[in-house]
């Protein structure tokens, strides 16, 4: 009996917000999506006529921030159906952009039927995602950054701390991120305390590095003990840093600063096993006697970051 | 050798702090792109590491050992602040190639290593002396790096064209960071094993 009743009240909350978000859903404008670097996809919703619809003089689009500024449109092919059109420009589209894309007088089987225009963005899944794949792998802070190099050199000797470092220092970047922008946003932004960004952040690391040092003490003192004086010194590695002040520079929101920060953590945890892996294998090597240690791990350093140049033409949207 | 003399050549060679003690190593494969930029960001360091260092060596006693670690963040934070206002007024052109790792000086850890084992322990005048020289060192890695990479990859010194063309493009990017540091390390240990005729164990990169 409760049961049902929990579910005929879910079912009139929905009914309810359908109401509420339904006109709101209705009045917004249509929505495009962005192909190639310089095509945009959009949907009439209705069949419209050929010889209207392949009339590039009959859109006009511009990125939202300045409507002066009109893209050029090459020409406009529309699909078999007649419902759906793609723009082609003759300049490169910023895809982080948002653009609309006015529509004169749509045509539709010979009637004028008033003008529409549409908003052409990333989807915010794609943009997170992208933000994601390019803190982790593109622009690999290690890698690419080269940053964050003592903890990387440090405890990149066995494995096993390697993967308990790389845990550790996500879940201290992620929290030290948020917190970050929370008090960057609401607090220094506010109050126009920009010159005291740095202070500010790595108090706020030096506290949740000593919150992790307490906690991972009682909780697994065997992986406290094997990364030794190194978890203390997560406070003084470079990326931990970087990440709150990247975000604060490129005026990345609560989530894109989670996800970024989180992006870099688990991009210096692949980093961090990868070089592990390999100095695992170099113990049993023949290094040149001037090599051993430190100069070799700075060279096999170096060509991985080579690999890593791979990922610089990375796109997946 | 006057004691303050050996302290500025102890950091400038016998412990560089680059390329003997392997600290702060990130700067050092990220700046090292041309010489001005290693110099910039060298002086950058000279002041924080010296004005940190002389700070910590007066207040010595009124800090607490158990909150030592936080004390000197802070401490080291002011002065960068301090430095990251004045640079962009003096040289905004050069700055804003190294602007991000003016502000990351706070977390090298040459300076918080140099106030922990010598400014907390020593009175003022060789803290100074401590401080000038492990700056003038890190300068003085900074620049040498810099200096390989930029005449191997652009062909040119402090911005001059010297060679003409350029050689090996692959010493500016990332990688040749990491190889040349790692080829410097590697002459480092063999000029000792020369002299002393041991191989010194590496640093412990932190």
């Amino acid at each position: 009996m409760r049961i049902h009743r929990f579910w005929m009240a879910a079912a009139a909350a929905f009914v309810l917000l359908l109401f509420v978000l339904g006109p709101a859903l209705a009045s917004t404008p249509g929505t495009g999506s962005f192909k190639k670097d310089k095509e945009i996809e959009i949907s009439f919703g209705i069949p419209v006529d050929e010889s209207w619809a392949t009339n590039p003089a009959n859109y006009s689009v511009y990125e939202k921030p300045d409507p002066d500024i009109k893209m050029a449109v090459v020409s406009v092919s529309l699909d078999p159906r007649k419902v759906t059109a793609t723009l082609r420009f003759k300049d490169t589209l910023n895809k982080a952009a948002e653009y609309i894309v006015e529509a004169k007088d749509i045509v539709s089987e010979g009637k004028v039927i008033g003008s529409r225009s549409f908003m052409v963005k990333k989807s915010e899944v794609q943009i997170l995602f992208s933000l994601l794949i390019g803190a982790a792998l593109i622009s690999n802070y290690v890698f690419t950054k080269y940053l964050g190099l003592c903890i990387f050199f440090g405890v990149s000797q066995k494995k096993e701390t390697a993967i308990g470092m790389g845990m550790t220092f996500t879940v201290v970047m992620v929290l030290s991120a948020i917190m970050c922008w929370a008090l960057n946003a609401f607090v220094l932004v506010p109050y126009h305390l920009g010159f005291l960004k740095v202070i500010v952040f790595i108090g706020i690391v030096a506290i949740f590095v000593q919150a992790v040092d307490t906690m991972l003490r009682k909780v697994n003192p065997y992986l406290f003990k094997r990364l030794g004086v190194y978890l203390v010194l997560i406070t003084t590695n470079c990326i931990i840093l970087a990440v709150p002040l990247d975000n604060a520079l490129k005026d990345h929101g609560s989530l894109e600063s989670l996800i970024f920060a989180l992006g870099a953590g688990v991009g210096f945890a692949i980093a961090l096993f990868l070089m592990a892996c390999v100095r695992e294998r170099l113990e049993v090597c023949r290094v040149p006697r001037m090599y051993q240690g430190l100069p070799i791990a700075f060279i096999v350093t170096g060509l991985f970051a080579l690999a890593f140049l791979g990922f610089s033409g990375l796109a997946i949207f | 050798m006057n004691r303050n003399l050996q302290l500025l050549w102890n950091g400038f060679l016998p412990e560089n702090p680059i390329f003997r003690l392997a600290l702060s190593l990130c700067p050092a494969v990220a700046v090292t792109t041309s010489v001005k930029n290693g110099l910039l960001l060298g002086i950058a360091v000279v002041f924080v590491q010296v004005f940190s260092s002389c700070t910590v060596a007066i207040f010595r006693s009124f800090i607490h050992p158990r909150i030592r670690i936080p004390a000197y963040v802070l401490i080291i934070a002011t002065w960068v602040s301090v430095i990251d206002m004045i640079l962009p007024v003096v040289s905004p052109e050069a700055y804003k190639q190294v602007a991000l790792f003016v502000k990351l000086i706070v977390v090298f850890a040459i300076i918080i290593s140099r106030l922990e084992l010598f400014a907390s322990k020593e009175p003022f005048v060789p803290s100074f002396y401590d401080g000038l020289g492990m700056g003038i060192g890190f300068t003085f890695g900074l620049v040498i790096t810099g200096a390989i990479r930029e005449l191997f990859g652009a062909g040119k010194l402090y911005g001059f064209d010297v060679l003409g063309f350029e050689p090996l493009l692959i010493m500016i990017l990332p990688t040749g960071g990491f190889f040349v540091i790692g080829f410097i390390m590697a002459t480092f240990n063999y000029l000792e094993f020369k002299i002393t005729g041991k191989i010194p164990k590496s640093g412990g990169a932190h």
